[in-house]
């Protein structure tokens, strides 16, 4: 773990900080504008400084129901989506940090495709096979999209985690009588526990707000992002 | 344990062992008997194999050729959770995310012994190793020392056969080692248990051992006693790495002792006398001029150039002098002497110090 | 204290310990049956599906019945090699380079700051206000850069507030950037897109210069080398695995995405936009497949590259 202490790294430049900071704000102002309209009075109100406030968007919005619908279908993607990739990352990971075999190093580069390559190439290969294979959408076509490009999110912190473990500990785990199946839940377990609860947040944010490869295997159904999209497209302000 | 017989039981048997690494040989045909209750010590330099064997034993590792009998049992294949034996690791291995009871208690919590049991046999445990009342504490927060006797206390609580330790005292400051040392050895003569130590420090494996097996280069140079192989090396390697020793062979040998061959003398049995010196017929004595004095306070390493090629070590006890007085005797001729009972045969190994 | 007795016999085998006995003298196989389901998943349902839209890339449309011929041919690839669609091709890959290099020139000083000076307290907050933007929808805020970026929106106000309407005008004039407004615009969508995904480059960056060790950086002063020499030579080269982490991330983000060249402008002009529509609404498959291989291999080989350059070991 870096030490806390600061001090030898010397003092930031005042260019550096304000660089840093600026950074920062552009980070985060468009965030306060998004607050900020969706307080506004008007509807079309692409004008600023906007001409008033109020709550009135938010209560239209509770009111209907396939807002409530969208979300609650993002939020049962993403919760199964995830819970696939913490399984399906960390067998691999658990594979991968110590022994080396064949095509271990193809793998690695197969579990970060998902998520390098573009969403609408995942996207439109994923819908090719869904039509060809007659499959109908549901929400079984949204999890194997999303759960795939979370898989490499759990992988990484999986297995980084894995290679400071010290192989000592597992050796005395088992020297002390345990199984391979004990010393796993007694001693790996814990130790990757919070990396998995890392990789795991991770992949439900990228999953909660993905909407590319949503799109392509949605077919009828809308998540959370779809919903948006498709109300912004009519020119209502959201929140 | 009936002692019916006088033959004491073999704890642990390596017949023919090898382990080969693809072509490297970390062992290579090794054979020993290790008996119970004893303290033995492998030991040997990095590399020698000494770990290798350890972990054999332990079960972390499968012999390449040969068999491995623990307590009449083969148990090549075995994995290490099925055989009688705990490991203290040199690392300590303790596991980061338990408190030390916790710790101490896994083999027992394996085993599913019930809680109250479990939890008093802790307590036990830790009064032995002298660390009582830590058990609510976490590794992180222990000292050096006392997660290495948290390891031997966990190691030992499963009440093992054979008990095997890693170097565990290498990270310890010199005064704690030796606290340490003496400490396992009462421990171990207390619990009557079988110890199988690896150490590259001979010093270590003299104060502790009941037997010692020398390791070099996946081979085992000699077994025996501790004054056995001090005073009695069998090789090159073994008379050069226990202790120092001056190895004279060729010429220079010949012309001390009269005979071919290669032998030892331990520096600390040759004396220093002034040139012109009669000394008794019988003894070996040479001539020469003392190149290097290294004052080490308890006694003094002289260098002797002798006039005829080849120099010696001679250490000798700082009875009653000073360092600066020792220091002075740089460049002083002298006769170093010593009784020919002294001098070892060596077997030519080819391995040499 | 007394001599501990020998241990008593072993309790009988379960099930599980014989289960894991097994997977223990068996290493390979129990390797095996881990992978399996990552295997069969990443595989099969993936690069399968990869592979079989791949594979439409080489059939055609056939002109007159606008249905799709599935025998071999080249055709399509001589329809994506035109002029016209090598100038998509280009365009997205100009933006996407030029979207990553600004990236990386904002987020490096930010993450040094947070790596190197912050303390602890400071750094959470940091972290915070770098994944605070993640939070709130990307939809949404691609949208709040359109109000922002409109001719009525907070820019064009802030510009008249400070008199230099004139300026944004010319800027909007300049034929490759420009457009009719900030919110029509490449640059509008080039802002937008180092916007949306500068945390992802900010975070690879983050940990690899928080991997440097200290002792290299006091090593380097002792052995003479001033504070901007030490950068060059030691932490740059160290944490620009990150660098190049982070660049995978905003490069092929941008070379595939169509939503923002959409609401933020033209997107016919761009393979993510054509790629959509060739799909979708022209049901020109294979014309499709054929502009998303581009990005396929594009990405494959920068992979290749930057897993040489232990960009994997940052991500």
């Amino acid at each position: 773990m870096p030490s806390n202490k600061r001090t030898s790294w010397g003092k930031a430049s005042l260019g550096l900080k304000a660089t840093a900071v600026g950074a920062l704000v552009f980070l985060n102002f468009p965030v306060l504008v998004i607050f900020l309209y969706a307080f506004t009075t008007e509807s079309a109100a692409f004008t600023f400084p906007p001409p008033g406030l109020t709550t009135e968007w938010f209560v239209k919005i509770f009111d209907r129901p396939d807002f409530w619908r969208a979300l609650g279908l993002s939020f049962q993607v993403a919760l199964i989506a995830t819970t696939i990739a913490i399984v399906l990352g960390s067998l691999i990971a658990l594979a991968s940090y110590r022994r080396s075999f064949f095509g271990r190093e193809v793998l690695s580069l197969v579990v970060v495709l998902p998520i390098a390559l573009p969403g609408i190439v995942t996207g439109i290969a994923l819908r090719s096979s869904i039509s060809l294979l007659g499959v109908d959408f549901s929400i079984w076509t949204l999890v194997i999209g999303h759960a795939t490009f979370c898989i490499v999110t759990v992988y990484n912190n999986v297995i980084a985690r894995l290679r400071r473990l010290a192989n000592s500990q597992i050796e005395a785990s088992m020297d002390l009588g345990a199984t391979s199946l004990q010393t796993f839940r007694y001693v790996i377990l814990p130790n990757i526990a919070t990396a998995l609860l890392a990789g795991g947040f991770l992949a439900f944010a990228l999953s909660f707000d993905e909407v590319i490869v949503t799109t392509f295997t949605a077919g009828q159904q809308q998540t959370l992002p779809i919903w948006i999209f498709s109300q912004l497209l009519r020119r209502v302000t959201a929140p | 344990m009936i002692a019916a017989s006088s033959a004491p039981s073999v704890a642990v048997r390596f017949s023919g062992v090898s382990r080969h690494f693809g072509a490297v040989k970390a062992l290579d045909n090794i054979s020993l008997d290790i008996y119970d209750g004893e303290f033995f010590s492998m030991l040997g330099p990095s590399g020698s194999g000494k770990t290798t064997c350890l972990r054999l034993i332990a079960g972390f590792e499968q012999p390449t050729a040969g068999s491995i009998l623990l307590n009449g049992r083969d148990v090549v294949g075995v994995p290490p959770y099925d055989r009688d034996v705990n490991t203290v690791f040199q690392d300590y291995a303790l596991f980061p995310h338990m408190t030390i009871g916790a710790n101490v208690g896994y083999g027992l919590m394996i085993k599913k012994v019930p809680k109250p049991q479990r939890e008093a046999r802790v307590a036990e445990m830790l009064e032995l190793v002298r660390l009582p009342g830590v058990a609510n504490r976490k590794p992180a927060q222990l000292s050096g020392g006392q997660r290495q006797r948290v390891a031997l206390a966990r190691a030992l609580i499963n009440q093992p056969r054979l008990l095997l330790l890693d170097e565990p005292l290498g990270a310890l400051d010199l005064k704690l080692r030796q606290e340490m040392q003496i400490e396992l050895k009462a421990i171990q003569q207390q619990v009557g248990i079988t110890f199988v130590y690896v150490t590259h420090d001979q010093e270590e494996a003299l104060t502790m051992s009941d037997r010692i097996a020398v390791f070099s280069q996946g081979k085992i140079e000699q077994i025996g006693t501790p004054a056995t192989i001090y005073e009695t090396p069998a090789t090159p390697f073994v008379a050069g790495f226990v202790g120092t020793s001056n190895v004279i062979s060729g010429e220079l040998a010949q012309r001390l002792t009269g005979q071919k061959g290669m032998f030892a003398v331990r520096p600390e049995k040759i004396k220093l006398c002034p040139p012109e010196t009669v000394a008794p017929e019988e003894s070996c004595q040479a001539l020469g001029v003392i190149r290097d004095v290294v004052y080490l306070g308890m006694h003094t390493r002289y260098l002797i150039d002798l006039d005829r090629n080849g120099d010696l070590v001679v250490i000798e006890q700082n009875l009653d002098a000073t360092s600066m007085s020792v220091l002075d005797a740089k460049g002083r001729r002298v006769k170093v002497v010593w009784a020919r009972e002294h001098n070892h045969a060596l077997i030519d190994t080819g391995g040499g110090a | 204290m007394t001599a501990l007795q020998p241990s008593p016999s072993a309790p009988p085998r379960s099930f599980l310990h014989r289960v894991g006995s097994y997977f223990y003298a068996h290493p390979n196989l129990t390797l095996a049956l881990m992978l399996l389901l990552p295997v069969v998943w990443l595989v099969v349902v993936y690069l399968g599906s990869i592979s079989a839209m791949m594979v439409q890339s080489f059939f055609y449309i056939d002109d007159f019945s606008g249905r799709i011929v599935r025998e071999f041919s080249l055709d399509t690839y001589q329809e994506l090699f035109t002029p016209s669609n090598i100038d998509i091709v280009l365009r997205t890959v100009g933006m996407a380079a030029a979207v990553t290099v600004v990236s990386a020139l904002i987020a490096f000083p930010l993450a040094y700051y947070m790596a190197r000076y912050a303390s602890y307290r400071v750094r959470g907050l940091l972290f915070l206000g770098v994944m605070l933007p993640l939070w709130s929808s990307y939809i949404v805020r691609v949208y709040a850069w359109k109000l922002i970026l409109a001719d009525e929106g907070i820019v064009t106000w802030f510009f008249n507030v400070l008199g230099a309407g004139g300026i944004l005008d010319a800027i909007l004039a300049i034929p490759a950037i420009g457009g009719r407004s900030l919110s029509f615009s490449f640059l509008g969508m080039f802002i937008v897109f180092v916007y949306i995904w500068l945390p992802f480059m900010i975070l690879p960056i983050n940990a690899a210069l928080e991997r440097v060790p200290k002792s290299l950086i006091e090593a380097s002063g002792d052995l003479g080398a001033k504070p901007r020499a030490t950068f060059m030579n030691v932490i740059l080269p160290l944490a620009f695995p990150g660098v190049i982490a982070g660049s995978i991330f905003t490069f092929s983000l941008t070379l595939g995405d169509y939503i923002i060249p959409q609401v933020i402008g033209n997107s016919s002009y761009f393979i993510g936009g054509v790629v959509y529509v060739h799909y979708g609404t022209s049901g020109n498959i294979p014309l499709a497949a054929a502009f998303t291989v581009v990005p396929i291999v594009i990405m494959i080989g920068y992979l290749l590259i930057a897993r040489r350059l232990g960009a994997f070991n940052a991500l």
